[in-house]
């Protein structure tokens, strides 16, 4: 083929292949093909964004906002909430003294009773939590110290701990369980709650200690090694933590199901506060079945078992009461932020209006649809 | 003898670098020679970079070499190395995908080049061995191998061409695929070679291999029993180049002399080097910023680390206490080591898939220029090419159009139009209207006689039939099926009868297109066509003659004696031909400046002043000449030739000095002027190009005149822009000193362009709009050099840099005379002058090569000079006009889309780190991360960048139409416009609000972290995934709010995108998985969403953070009327063809000025 000189070229343009046989048929387009993406004419949406459509969608948002704000901030209000400081930093404190005599091999328990009052009557179910201060939960070797594959109930994980939690890893020559940094700082304190009425006597308040922990770590993340019969035989091999008084499987030795990796108490301490300054749910006291209060108002005793020392890091010891709504806890933030937001938006849509009136007489309807 | 061939030994022994010896099929020049034959390396050819045993080293260590492998491959070693907070696969996973996905890609390239190799290599071809022929691989030929190629094949080395089937000793070959030039070349053989090629002993002497195509010398010795050895000469015209394929001859023998890589061919193949991007400089200083973003987080809480733990009781509490060897280890490697942690730590800011997403973004992107079907030109059959992916951007930031005139702003279609024969002026109208077709139309004023004499006609239209290089094509079935000599027969005497249809009966001319010209310029098909018009017929070679029809139907035959070939230098050609009669004629045709200078002075004048009306018509003028030569000065001639021809050193020096010295004292007998139309809508597009704020620069090869008839065709001159002229003709105007006068007028241009004219706003006004008056400034070749090459130092640069400022302030600039490299000086002058702007260089031919290169983005059009300046361009287009949608549609989008890329890659990663960064402040400066591993690893490769691949393949913030109407929309992103600091302070602003939001918003939500309705509490890891719930909702729906062009692709992807970070929430947190340590997601996600606060912080925190970002949008929002609306075109869908593949030519750097346009 001699597609070569220039008339050549524009003839076999215009007759392709009429001319030689050795081009015919093998007429190779290079056409691109003519399809939408290719062309990149894909039909589309063009929005705009004019005053003209965010006018109506900050009056929207702000009235959205700001009723939401309201309930919010209002059912916050009407959480009620009760907080007391026991670590006994200050000499004033009822638990100065077993705060300021701790020791980790003394073996007899240091109690204190701490008394407070209750201004307003507790409705419903109360919440009992305790609250930890400049308590590091967070800090990265803290976190990573645990063997979740333990915790789950392998055995070889049993015998054979991670080694991320060195150096609470084994002790005495046999493997910890449970090991780690974590569960071995768990929150040892022990709290009762007696209700101090009229003529004086201490009535102790049933505090429930299940329903604490999320169900699905109870339920599925945590399990005892050999399932829950004979958990001393189970652990057998094993030594306790370093910082604990009794082994895992005397956590709770009534309840088998509450008892051992499945404790709930544990399972609550093992998952890590975002915060140094954090809560924990400690117990529940259950809504009575009768008209009175959960919690009447009036004279409180707080019994505190002093196990937990914090005064060598400066932490502080709070045990919280609260009730809880659809919302959870007490928190004025997210009411406080959505009324602003609400509010702000609201504001920005009268400026905008404002504008868009003085300014802007062209009525563009903003999104075109195609 | 034996002396002399121990001389030659001597010799070659003493040049042993610049010359080789071969023996013709291994016969030995003398058998009691002991004769050593040199090593040549064997035919093979290799491409492929890599093998099977040195792929994984060599790729690795080609990959690790890049700047960002390198310090991801750094990040990953310290986590291996040191305890860090991430495990090294979070850093390591996406490293491994991107560095296996490259090599993959890159291991495929090799092994299809591999393959490419092999078919080469083992390519069958005929070795003639003692007289047999034997069938050989390709990779076994030897140097002095003789080798039997048939038609259609490629030559399979590099050969000197023996013999070959046709009769006149010629070979025809295209060069196509070696430097795109489609016609056909004709090689000779070389002389007095036997036919008998089984007793041809003799030796080459040649250069040693060079990569230029067109230059070849060697000496061939013939050794004939009891005669002195014979010497002949070896040029470029007997020499075969490898990949050039045989054409028109059936079978031809040569001998080879190049082997394997040392082929001219190969010797050519190598990288263009390498364009960056003016976005690409960008992100590597906004790289750096956030390198000194990371260095400085780490710093400051390394420092506040031990400032924290120095406060008693912090750094160790009983309940956390260190491992022994942390106790053991020493201050100052624990404090390097945590910085070293905390660099992991944040060392996402700076994201491997950045740089896989700009690098995907760039070659998907650069495929909607090859399938955009305005691109396709129907008379070609092709559409646009992209030779490289890595400039799309940089088309839409174009300040200088470099453009050629010939070919690209003209068709380069030439068209006889009108001659002038000794003075009188002779249009062609039609055949009608006079009998033998001439019309003077109007002559010298003060002649009475109106047309030249007839003797003078003919002897015209003589020159304009010899004077040429130009072929009769062959018609292919006569060619290929019968014998050579029948098949010319046959043609002749079809032409014959047309020449006779036409002269004698009156008639209308037959159709061009029956008459097939191969030419390599169409300058001369043009002039040989007019010629024919006028009766005389160049009817082809026939061995060493030419052969004519003249206008009485006489078939005139004339001995082709010697061609005196084009070169751009000389800008002349010159045949020497004997005519029956016995007499020696030399035809000369060349650019009037050329010829002028050597013909008689009193037969100038006349001739002058027609040449100069056609050019300033827009014409390409050509003068022609010649002489008569007597015996005695043709032999002086013939003798200085053949000498010239022959000598193995300095021949081209030689060679033109014989030419100088044969082409004088010529007699003028006319000028030829030939158009070159304009091409399609070229006005419109320079004026578009113009009105976005481009300058335009035609550098030419052309005459003034000429060139600049063009420039106000193409309206690059307005009729009130002043001209300021800056040529040989205004510097002899003084009658001074070239120099002086230099000197002067640069500073007068320079007190009227830029002192007087109004002050230049910078950026996006320019002198074009701002500047009422209008300066156009030309300048030539000659006097260009005497600006850039001063005698003085001092003054060189001084002037260029008046020079460069007169430019800058006028409107075009038209730059003629120049030869191809001082097109690149002035590109690379530009370039590098103050601002650095991006210039672009438009052209199609051989001579724009280099500046096509030299500019930042170089743009071919697939004319007819030849394919070299698209095998050296970065995009080649059929048209220029389509540079215009090029430029202002895709140049305008890809640039939109990247620089947005780009920032919203910062950005992103920006707020996704900060928090983090935050974090450290509450957890004890103890490189806790605050989101899962997970997260870590999937935020840059699947959560979220998909989103913006999407956006920066598909914007379109203004549709294309409204691009292509409203060129001043070009100007709007002019210098890097969105990817300055301040766009980039905005974007980092933004990030950092959006960071501080996320993380604040949450802390205070966690004030209280009982978050659910029964009471029970969310812990560290809970923070994290609301904190980056919040973080990928924002950073898509942030980009949703940027995205102007909402096709179904980018619903699915940010809808996709966000769907599947729920899902894989979901997944990743509702099974225990037994590879991991911990199982920190269990059911956190789950638990989220079960909390009232955390859906209600979510929606806030989204909503607050896009809020100024929607302000921003109303009050920013232009008040103009266009962002029109893009109509969904339902095409007919007529394509056929998916787009041409992309792979790279062989060749990608060739000069030729073999294409013979006379300039």
């Amino acid at each position: 083929m001699m597609a070569s000189s220039y008339n050549a070229k524009e003839e076999d343009a215009n007759h392709p292949g009429a001319a030689n046989h050795a081009g015919a048929g093998v007429v190779k387009s290079k056409k691109p093909d003519n399809t939408a993406f290719k062309q990149q004419r894909l039909p589309a949406w063009q929005p705009i964004l004019t005053a003209g459509t965010v006018l109506p969608a900050f009056f929207v948002i702000g009235l959205i906002f700001i009723p939401i704000g309201i309930g919010l901030y209002v059912t916050s209000n009407n959480i009620k909430e009760f907080e007391i400081d026991y670590t006994g930093a200050n000499i004033d404190n009822p638990c100065y003294d077993c705060a300021k005599n701790f020791s980790w091999n003394s073996t007899a328990q240091c109690v204190c009773a701490v008394t407070f009052t209750l201004e307003q009557p507790f409705e419903s179910n109360v919440f009992m939590y305790y609250g930890l201060s400049n308590f590091y939960q967070n800090h990265r070797r803290y976190v990573k110290s645990r063997d979740d594959s333990q915790l789950n109930g392998d055995r070889s994980a049993l015998m054979r701990p991670s080694k991320e939690c060195e150096p609470y890893r084994t002790g005495e020559g046999s493997p910890i369980a449970p090991c780690g940094a974590i569960a071995n700082s768990l929150f040892n304190d022990t709290l009762q709650l007696y209700h101090i009425d009229s003529n004086g006597t201490l009535n102790e308040i049933p505090l429930v200690k299940k329903g604490i922990a999320w169900w699905t770590d109870k339920h599925v993340k945590f399990r005892n090694p050999g399932g829950n019969n004979n958990l001393t035989v189970a652990f057998q091999g094993t030594s306790k933590p370093v910082n604990w008084k009794k082994p895992v499987f005397e956590l709770d030795p009534e309840d088998p199901e509450n008892n051992g990796f499945i404790n709930e108490d544990f399972i609550v301490w093992m998952r890590t506060a975002a915060l140094p300054t954090f809560r924990k749910l400690y117990r529940i006291i259950q809504k009575k079945p009768s008209t009175t209060p959960t919690l009447p108002s009036g004279k409180y005793v707080l019994n505190v078992t002093y196990n937990y020392p914090v005064l060598s890091f400066d932490g502080r010891k709070r045990m919280i009461l609260s009730t809880i709504s659809w919302m959870g806890g007490k928190n004025p933030f997210l009411g406080i932020a959505y009324i602003t937001v609400g509010s702000i938006c609201f504001f920005l849509g009268v400026v905008l209006l404002i504008i868009h009136h003085k300014y802007d007489n062209r009525n563009n309807s903003a999104d075109i649809p195609n | 003898m034996l002396r002399r061939r121990l001389n030659r030994w001597l010799g070659r022994d003493e040049r042993r670098v610049d010359s080789r010896s071969i023996c013709v099929g291994h016969r030995s020049s003398s058998n009691n020679e002991a004769f050593i034959p040199p090593k040549f390396c064997d035919n093979r050819i290799v491409s492929s970079k890599y093998t099977v045993w040195n792929f994984l080293p060599k790729n690795l260590f080609e990959q690790f070499r890049r700047i960002a492998n390198f310090y991801f491959l750094i990040i990953f070693l310290v986590q291996v190395i040191v305890d860090t907070p991430t495990s090294p696969v979070t850093s390591g996973l996406p490293l491994f995908f991107v560095i296996t996905v490259t090599a993959i890609k890159q291991g495929y390239e090799d092994w299809l080049r591999h393959k490419a190799d092999n078919e080469v290599n083992k390519y069958p071809v005929t070795v003639l061995e003692q007289g047999r022929r034997v069938r050989k691989e390709s990779e076994k030929i030897k140097v002095g191998d003789v080798l039997e190629v048939d038609e259609d094949e490629t030559f399979p080395c590099d050969l000197i061409l023996l013999q070959s089937s046709r009769d006149d000793d010629t070979c025809f070959v295209t060069t196509a695929s070696l430097d795109g030039e489609s016609n056909h070349k004709t090689h000779y053989t070389v002389p007095d070679t036997e036919k008998d090629l089984e007793s041809l002993n003799a030796t080459i002497e040649c250069e040693q291999p060079q990569p230029d195509l067109y230059k070849f010398v060697g000496r061939m010795h013939i050794y004939k029993t009891d005669q002195e050895p014979a010497v002949r000469s070896l040029g470029p015209e007997n020499l075969l180049l490898k990949g050039s394929t045989l054409k028109n001859t059936q079978t031809i023998c040569g001998v080879a002399i190049y082997t394997g890589m040392e082929t001219k061919m190969a010797l050519n193949y190598q990288g263009k080097s390498q364009k960056r991007s003016a976005v690409e400089k960008s992100i590597n200083a906004f790289l750096l910023v956030y390198l000194c973003i990371l260095v400085s987080k780490a710093l400051v809480c390394t420092t506040l680390k031990y400032v924290w733990q120095n406060k008693p009781g912090q750094d160790e509490p009983w309940y956390n206490e260190k491992t022994q060897r942390e106790k053991d280890t020493n201050l100052y490697l624990k404090m390097f080591t945590d910085f070293l942690s905390f660099m992991v730590l944040f060392n996402f800011i700076i994201p491997v898939s950045m740089y896989v997403t700009v690098e995907m973004q760039k070659f998907l992107g650069s495929f909607f220029i090859t399938w955009d079907k305005d691109f396709f030109d129907p008379e070609i059959k092709e559409g646009a090419l992209v030779n490289t992916s890595d400039l799309n951007e940089e088309l839409g930031q174009v300040e200088y159009v470099f453009t050629d005139k010939t070919g690209t702003l003209t068709q380069n279609n030439m068209e006889f139009i009108e001659c002038c024969i000794d003075g009188f002026q002779y249009k062609y109208q039609d055949a009608g209207t006079d009998l033998d077709g001439f019309c003077v139309t109007d002559g010298p004023v003060n002649k009475v006689q109106h047309k030249a004499g007839r003797e003078k006609e003919e002897l015209f239209l003589r020159a304009l039939c010899l004077c040429h290089t130009v072929q009769v094509k062959e018609s292919p079935e006569q060619g290929q099926g019968q014998g050579q000599r029948d098949g010319l027969m046959d043609q002749v005497d079809g032409l014959g009868a047309d020449g006779l249809g036409t002269d004698g009966e009156g008639l209308h001319p037959p159709p061009q297109e029956q008459r097939g010209f191969i030419a390599s310029s169409p300058d001369e098909v043009a002039l040989v066509k007019g010629a024919m018009r006028y009766g005389f017929t160049f009817l082809g070679f026939e061995s060493k003659t030419m052969k004519i029809l003249t206008r009485d139907n006489d078939v005139e035959r004339y001995e082709l004696l010697h061609v005196l070939n084009f070169d751009p230098v000389r800008r002349r050609m010159s045949v020497i031909v004997r005519s029956k009669s016995g007499d020696t004629l030399l035809f000369c045709k060349g650019a009037d400046s050329s010829i002028f200078p050597r013909v008689r002075q009193e037969e100038v004048e006349r001739i002058r002043m027609n040449v100069e009306r056609n050019a300033t018509e827009g014409y390409r003028t050509l003068c022609v000449a010649y002489k008569y030569l007597n015996a005695e000065e043709y032999a002086q001639a013939d003798a200085g030739l053949r000498e010239a021809r022959l000598a193995l050193q300095d021949r081209e020096e030689k060679l033109m000095a014989v030419y100088n010295q044969v082409e004088t004292g010529m007699s003028l007998i006319g000028a030829t002027a030939v158009e070159d139309r304009l091409q399609e809508e070229a006005a419109e597009t320079m004026e578009a190009l113009q009105g976005a704020g481009m300058k335009v620069w035609v550098l030419t090869g052309d005459k003034m005149e000429t060139a600049k008839s063009t420039c106000y065709a193409c309206r690059l001159f307005q009729r009130n822009t002043e001209l300021l002229e800056l040529t040989v003709r205004t510097l002899e105007d003084g009658g001074r000193r070239r120099e002086e006068r230099l000197h002067e007028l640069l500073l007068e241009y320079y007190k009227k362009a830029v002192q007087d004219a109004p002050p230049v706003k910078a950026g996006v006004t320019r002198a074009w709009s701002s500047a009422n008056h209008d300066y156009g400034f030309i300048i030539d070749g000659a006097t260009l050099s005497m600006v850039l090459n001063s005698s003085s130092e001092s003054n060189s640069s001084r002037y260029k840099n008046l020079f460069l400022q007169i430019c800058q302030n006028c409107t075009s600039v038209l730059c003629c005379r120049m030869a191809p490299l001082q097109k690149a000086q002035i590109v690379k002058m530009v370039k590098n002058s103050k601002g650095s702007p991006i210039t672009l260089s438009i052209g199609d031919g051989a001579n724009d090569v280099s500046m096509i290169l030299e500019a930042h983005v170089g743009i071919g059009i697939k004319g007819k000079e030849g394919r070299q300046a698209v095998r050296n361009s970065d995009y080649a287009i059929p048209k220029l006009k389509h540079l215009k949608k090029l430029l202002l549609a895709h140049g305008h989008l890809y640039y939109v889309r990247i620089a947005h890329l780009v920032q919203y890659f910062f950005y992103k990663n920006l707020c996704f780190i900060l928090p983090q960064f935050l974090y450290q402040f509450f957890c004890g400066y103890s490189q806790q991360p605050l989101y899962d591993a997970a997260y870590l690893t999937m935020y840059n490769i699947c959560f979220t960048s998909m989103p913006i691949l999407a956006y920066s393949l598909l914007e379109q913030h203004i549709c294309m139409e409204v691009l292509l109407d409203n060129a001043t929309l070009y100007r709007g992103i002019a210098k890097n416009g969105m990817l300055q600091w301040g766009p980039f302070f905005y974007w980092t602003l933004l990030g950092v609000f959006h960071g501080l939001l996320f993380f604040f918003g949450v802390r205070y939500l966690f004030g209280n972290p009982a978050l659910q309705d029964n009471g029970q509490v969310f812990g560290n890891w809970s923070y994290g995934t609301i904190v980056f719930t919040v973080l990928v909702f924002t950073v898509t729906l942030k980009l949703a709010l940027d995205t102007r062009h909402w096709t179904w692709i980018n619903h699915f992807v940010i809808w996709g995108s966000l769907a599947f970070y729920v899902f894989f929430s979901f997944f990743w947190g509702g099974i225990i998985w037994p590879f991991l340590k911990q199982q920190r997601l269990y059911f956190v996600f789950a638990n989220m969403l079960s909390s009232v606060s955390a859906w209600l912080v979510i929606i806030l925190l989204i909503l607050l953070s896009l809020l100024p970002e929607i302000l921003l949008v109303v009050f920013r929002k232009p008040r103009g009327p266009h962002t029109g609306q893009m109509k969904p075109v339902h095409s007919s869908a007529g394509g056929h063809q998916s787009p041409r593949s992309s792979a790279r030519p062989l060749l990608m750097r060739t000069f030729s000025d073999e294409s013979n346009t006379v300039i």
